[in-house]
């Protein structure tokens, strides 16, 4: 996410650390670079222009030539000028005083409000409401038929009297669906509606007709991450238009440098609540901008990554396994359980590239292979349960069967042994030693390096060595603050 | 303009029209005999309807004022129409010594140098859909990012096919989306093409871009259609099973051409994407659409350009018609205004 355009800005800032004075000059390099680099990164020219002239002004002021670290100083700027654009303080959903909620939908086609949805749909379900989609797109071929099978796929109740595909009226829809929440008591109700090119005037007029028969509480426009320089013009003729009280951004995470996230903040004024990171309904989550800001900077977005990491991992289960570990009690079985757990919180680069530094790792990570945490799963299903929780019994034979078992070699299952035996002594060093570092994740992720636990065994009391060699081979991920993370994954012990 | 087979042809087509009425949309496919098409000489072309776009591009040139001594205001323009910063310093240095060298100094010279220097530019010999191996039928398959406007092409496509006489399958690969079968059947409905569905939910795409090829095969078609899924060009995942379904249809049939779908509206990201899918799919050429908006798709200047590969549909609109063929002076007329 963003990482594109954090990798610039680092680069620019490379040159200001090295200097301990700024001149007029090397603040007007630095400030090229980095609109150069919004460009690029497709943030709205006139976006841009403010930006740098915001950051220009208060670069130049005393704040940087009295500061002691002034390239820092610098930085904290550009920093905090990307805060106050994405839109200062994080803000939530409101929720109306008497249900139901009205939350409606409106973007330009393809930008992905249907899919969102059903997020947000699930989203609010896990929140303890009781939400219900209403099928107002009856432009797009089919597109009430796609909102049902995602209801269904979230388990929320869809309200689509219409079958769509250009028939029937979305107005009285939008209208009869509240109605209908009102009767059956739902607390929450989300309008799809059709997307529209920003132009079109008919469409238009059509989504200000749906807004004011539903009167929502929220008008969330939605925004797909890749679009370019249009976004702003777009934002503002639905913020004319239609009148929006947030903005989602959807696709983040593909590769795109996003920058229209602050285009359309700048621009509408108005705050972006979530973001959307992927095609599973899951991959949703609030819109942090101050967290966003950092990752811009490439100062990682650890609280993300936590909380992500404490939604999905069960926090008796990991003191469970921390016991374990420390009994030398942990087995495959275990190893397995793991494994899940961590494919529970995202894909393991989605993970990563949430870490401070990783923007520089981008290479590194897409070397990761995320089809080997298959393929280990494979190897461990294809064991008997004894032998998942006693891996000593597992003889020639008892191999070749788990490899034909899981279509892999035996090989593979030999290296899976030895590596779950290291990793089950490291752990149990890191589980008493109480040094986690990056705890246990790589080594539970089957492409785990292959620390020399001989070694280790006769230098147990020497808690640095075994971490730092962890550290070197991960090559260069900077662990977070250890009493964090530690805990967030539930291995600290 | 495509090229099919003389006589053949003619006699299928009558046949499948008989077909079609009396069995609505048929999955099972009958494993026909694959052979390999051989090159017919005999070629008879078949005139499509002509297609231009009188509508679609809005000028976005109208709010500045064109000066040989300060460009710097053109290079803005071009930036907010997503040419991109390289592209647009480019393009303004291009127009500073053709204006130097023919002394253009008038608002309505300049705006005729920019005209003729893009579309120049951008005028290639590959633009045209390549519909004249004879190895019928000729495949297209459709690529893109989430959202692009793939289905929707793809009908439009199929349906000024149809009215031009050809026989038309399409193959719903599909199988990820919500109901994004059902949206192509609605294509294929309007377009009164013959379509390949999935036999169960989420099938293997590429299992159903070979049963597309089997069918399109027996039945005789002058085009097949594949709509793939939208993918992300850095799910790794997601591009290797384009790969595969890539490699699966051409056991049996050439590829004719592999479309990428860009979303005008996309920024700088779609460099990123053209690349990422040329390289596992070999795109032959870009379906630019939603133009209509207040979008300039400036971005396929540099991708014609840096990577090689022609624009050859632009859609429009919604409307089944909305859509037509890539026309360099068309685009360059119309980002840049009439004098």
């Amino acid at each position: 996410m963003f990482g594109n355009l954090s990798d610039r800005l680092v680069e620019t800032f490379k040159g200001l650390r090295a200097k301990g004075k700024l001149s007029a000059a090397d603040i007007d390099a630095t400030l090229r670079e980095i609109r150069k680099a919004l460009l690029e990164a497709d943030v709205a020219l006139e976006v841009v222009k403010t930006f740098i002239a915001a950051v220009r002004e208060r670069a130049l002021g005393d704040e940087v030539s009295k500061a002691l670290n002034p390239a820092q100083q610098v930085v904290q700027i550009v920093q905090e000028e990307l805060i106050v654009i994405l839109g200062g303080e994080a803000r939530r959903i409101q929720f109306a005083k008497n249900p139901p909620t009205v939350i409606m939908l409106a973007g330009l086609q393809g930008s992905g409000k249907t899919t969102l949805a059903g997020k947000l749909a699930k989203w609010l379900k896990e929140q303890g409401q009781t939400p219900m989609l209403v099928a107002c797109d009856l432009q797009r071929p089919n597109a009430v038929n796609q909102l049902q099978v995602i209801g269904e796929r979230v388990g929320v109740p869809v309200f689509a009297p219409e079958e769509g595909n250009g028939k029937g009226n979305p107005v009285s829809v939008a209208k009869d669906s509240i109605k209908h929440a009102k009767q059956k008591q739902f607390s929450v109700v989300i309008v799809d509606t059709a997307g529209r090119l920003g132009i079109d005037e008919e469409l238009m007029k059509q989504a200000n007709d749906i807004r004011k028969a539903t009167d929502p509480d929220e008008v969330l426009f939605v925004i797909d991450s890749m679009i370019g320089q249009d976004a702003a013009n777009v934002a503002k003729a639905f913020e004319d238009g239609v009148g929006i009280t947030g903005v989602v951004l959807t696709k983040l995470d593909g590769d795109a440098r996003g920058g229209a996230a602050l285009s359309v903040a700048q621009v509408t004024g108005k705050p972006i609540l979530f973001s959307s990171t992927g095609e599973g309904m899951d991959a949703f989550e609030p819109f942090y901008p101050d967290r966003m800001a950092s990752r811009i900077l490439d100062m990682g977005d650890i609280l993300s990554l936590i909380e992500q990491a404490q939604k999905s991992f069960d926090e008796q289960e990991a003191l469970v396994m921390a016991e374990k570990m420390a009994k030398d009690a942990f087995t495959l079985e275990d190893f397995l359980d793991q494994m899940q757990q961590l494919r529970k919180m995202g894909s393991l680069k989605s993970m990563l590239s949430m870490m401070p530094g990783a923007g520089k790792l981008k290479g590194q990570l897409d070397n990761i292979d995320e089809k080997e945490i298959d393929r280990t799963e494979a190897i461990i299903r294809a064991m008997t349960p004894k032998e998942r929780r006693d891996p000593k019994i597992l003889n020639g034979s008892r191999r070749l069967r788990i490899a034909k078992g899981s279509g892999m070699t035996v090989t593979d299952v030999n290296s899976l042994v030895n590596r779950f035996e290291q990793a089950a002594k490291m752990m149990k060093v890191m589980a008493k030693g109480g040094n986690p570092g990056l705890p246990g994740m790589p080594q539970g992720m089957g492409a785990m390096p292959r620390p020399q636990v001989k070694k280790d065994k006769g230098k147990k009391k020497a808690k640095s060595g075994n971490p730092a060699k962890r550290a070197a081979e991960i090559s260069g991920i900077q662990p977070p603050k250890q009493g964090n993370s530690g805990s967030s994954f539930g291995l600290g012990g | 303009m495509f090229w099919r087979k003389k006589d053949k042809a003619a006699e299928q087509v009558v046949e499948e029209v008989i077909v079609q009425e009396s069995e609505v949309i048929d999955t099972v496919v009958e494993t026909p005999a694959i052979e390999p098409v051989a090159v017919t000489q005999d070629l008879v072309a078949v005139e499509l309807p002509k297609r231009n776009l009188s509508k679609g591009f809005k000028s976005v040139f109208s709010r500045i004022k064109f000066d040989v001594e300060n460009l710097e205001e053109l290079e803005d323009v071009l930036i907010q129409a997503d040419f991109g910063v390289g592209a647009a310093e480019q393009i303004v240095a291009e127009v500073k010594t053709r204006a130097k060298k023919s002394g253009a100094r008038s608002e309505a010279e300049l705006k005729t140098i920019l005209t003729e220097l893009l579309t120049e530019k951008m005028t290639r010999a590959d633009s045209s859909l390549n519909l004249d191996s004879g190895k019928q039928p000729y495949v297209i398959l459709v690529v893109g990012v989430n959202g692009a406007g793939k289905t929707t092409t793809i009908g439009k496509l199929a349906n000024y096919l149809v009215e031009g006489g050809a026989k038309v399958t399409l193959g719903a690969a599909d199988t990820f989306r919500a109901a994004a079968v059902e949206q192509l059947e609605t294509w294929a409905q309007r377009s009164n093409s013959d379509i390949v569905k999935p036999v169960t939910e989420g099938q293997d795409p590429a299992a159903v871009a070979f049963e597309a090829v089997e069918k399109a095969v027996a039945n005789g078609s002058d085009v097949l259609i594949i709509d793939t899924a939208g993918r992300l060009q850095n799910k790794q995942g997601l591009m290797d099973e384009l790969g595969k379904i890539r490699r699966v249809i051409e056991k049996n049939l050439p590829i004719s051409e592999v479309l990428l779908v860009l979303d005008s509206t996309t920024g700088q990201n779609a460099m990123t994407q053209a690349k990422a899918f040329t390289e596992v799919a070999s795109v032959t050429g870009i379906a630019l659409t939603k133009l209509d908006g207040s979008a300039k798709g400036g971005i396929v200047y540099a991708i014609q350009d840096q990577l090689n590969i022609p624009v050859k549909l632009v859609g429009v609109g919604e409307g089944i018609n909305d859509f037509g063929f890539f026309d360099a002076k068309e685009f360059a007329t119309g980002l840049v205004g009439e004098n």
